[in-house]
């Protein structure tokens, strides 16, 4: 009732007014571009998750300093904080008074800054949990048979990790695929340069054509339905051993 | 000096991306001393923007907390025709945009939605007014307790549950007595992921909201509201207030979290 009928309604209004329309609005310059953008930011933070989260993974569940537990509770803080409130931090450090005279607003720096805000957890709480479980044993061994620390990294703990990894990389695409509230203040939405594809689903239905947002919208569904088999796909996968 | 390099990298970016941020919207709502801020804060629109927030969360944040224990349990417990679709549905939200979640909510009840004509003859107000705002809240919110309760359900297996089944235990008792107190934490890191996102929700709101000041604008509408209108103080304001609650609730999401889980 409340998650599959207003879906159905979204996908009916994309199609009312034929196939012809929705092709005729998916393949406008300005959703295109929105979407290329959309796309693309997506996967330059995905990539930037891996990595950064990776690292973050790594130092709190190997590393020890004083303080460790406060920064393991700070990686939450996304989660908590409303996207929006997100997206005004941002802008106040990042923005056009920036005390440290870095001023990213509305330019593409500035969406891909937003997405890595709201995102951050994804990666680090999928890889930490399967870092913490790894058997030191085999790194032990490989490091004792002459291998150097990169090539223990390597060969040993990343195909370990990079299922988590993976799945953590599938829900930061599908959240930033979707993010309005982080983006909408700091881009600037600018049509063409700076316009998301979630921003110009809500410019559309400001301006009475919700035909053209609806068409948008189920690109971003199928897109969501894509990511969300994936995860599931990588769920199986990681899980094949504790099934077997 | 190499060993160090990980955490430097990983403090530094943190640093950087999170916390920087956010103490400098600290910095910046107190700009002007404390005055403007207490100006900012007692504001007419910005206590109703608060207001609507509250009460879309007090909508929300119960009934999904029912529902996400009775889809965990029938989800865990029982089987039924369309389990898996039901299971699959349930992260559904998290995968979606807020934006898509509006416009679906928005042409479904809109005057020329399906609902839409039959709500306008019976003069029920859905669009632009609390009804649809708690839709929606409620929308994106449902994936949460289910998904703490779930595995917590898995792990305790139903040994105790049928044990006081075989003592005459009826089902109501056996789940206040039994199940519900053994998944006792993880409802509660479940409603406070739920009031989070009830509080912190912008997307969807937006769209079937109609933001229409001092009647169906939430806080975090009034943030971009303030920010649009040359009222840095304002917005800042109101971030801060709501950054405020957020670290409340990571501070309580810390405390309650199931132990598994902060390994």
């Amino acid at each position: 009732m409340i998650v599959v009928l207003p879906i159905a309604a979204l996908v009916w209004e994309s199609k009312r007014d034929g196939a012809h329309t929705f092709r005729q609005v998916v393949s406008s310059p300005e959703a295109v571009a929105a979407l290329k953008l959309t796309l693309g930011a997506a996967a330059v933070v995905a990539l930037l998750n891996a990595l950064f989260g990776t690292v973050i993974a790594w130092v709190l569940v190997r590393d020890d300093f004083r303080g460790k537990t406060l920064v393991n509770a700070v990686i939450d803080l996304p989660f908590a904080l409303p996207t929006i409130v997100a997206g005004l931090t941002l802008l106040a450090l990042y923005g056009p008074q920036s005390p440290v005279g870095l001023n990213v607003a509305f330019t593409r720096t500035a969406i891909v800054l937003a997405l890595c805000f709201v995102t951050l957890p994804f990666v680090v709480r999928t890889v930490q949990p399967v870092l913490h479980e790894l058997d030191r044993e085999m790194e032990e061994a490989a490091r004792s048979l002459g291998a150097s620390e990169l090539v223990v990294f390597a060969r040993i703990v990343l195909p370990n990790i990079l299922p988590g990894i993976l799945s953590g990389v599938a829900l930061t695409l599908a959240r930033a695929v979707g993010e309005i509230g982080a983006v909408v203040l700091i881009s600037g939405n600018l049509p063409y340069k700076t316009e998301v594809s979630s921003v110009f689903v809500m410019n559309r239905i400001e301006s009475g054509d919700s035909a053209g947002a609806a068409a948008v919208a189920v690109v971003l569904l199928v897109v969501s339905f894509a990511l969300l088999l994936a995860i599931g796909g990588l769920r199986f996968l990681v899980t094949r051993h504790e099934r077997a | 000096m190499r060993r160090y390099a990980p955490r430097v990298v990983a403090l530094g970016y943190l640093t950087g991306i999170l916390l920087a941020p956010l103490a400098m919207v600290f910095w910046r709502t107190f700009d002007h001393g404390v005055s403007p801020f207490w100006h900012a804060l007692t504001n007419g629109e910005t206590l109703h923007a608060f207001q609507v927030t509250l009460l879309l969360t007090v909508i929300a944040v119960p009934l999904n907390t029912v529902f996400g224990v009775v889809v965990g349990l029938a989800i865990v417990r029982h089987r039924f025709p369309g389990k898996g679709l039901l299971n699959a549905f349930i992260d559904l939200p998290l995968a979606l945009s807020p934006v898509v979640v509006g416009l679906a909510l928005f042409l479904l009840y809109g005057r020329t939605g399906w609902f839409g004509s039959w709500l306008t003859r019976h003069g029920v107000q859905m669009l632009f007014a609390w009804p649809a705002m708690a839709l929606a809240t409620i929308f994106v919110s449902v994936p949460f307790v289910a998904r703490e309760v779930i595995p917590t359900l898995r792990e305790l297996g139903d040994e105790q549950e049928q044990a006081a089944v075989t003592l005459g235990a009826s089902a109501w008792q056996t789940f206040r007595r039994i199940t519900l107190p053994s998944i006792r934490w993880a409802v509660v890191y479940g409603v406070v992921l739920t009031t989070a996102r009830c509080l912190g929700e912008f997307g969807a709101v937006a769209i079937v909201s109609g933001r229409i000041v001092g009647r169906t604008e939430t806080a975090t509408l009034r943030v971009q509201d303030a920010y649009e209108n040359f009222d840095s103080t304002g917005a800042y304001t109101v971030g801060l207030v709501l950054a405020a609650i957020a670290v409340v609730v990571l501070v309580v999401m810390t405390l309650t979290k199931p132990k598994e889980q902060t390994a």
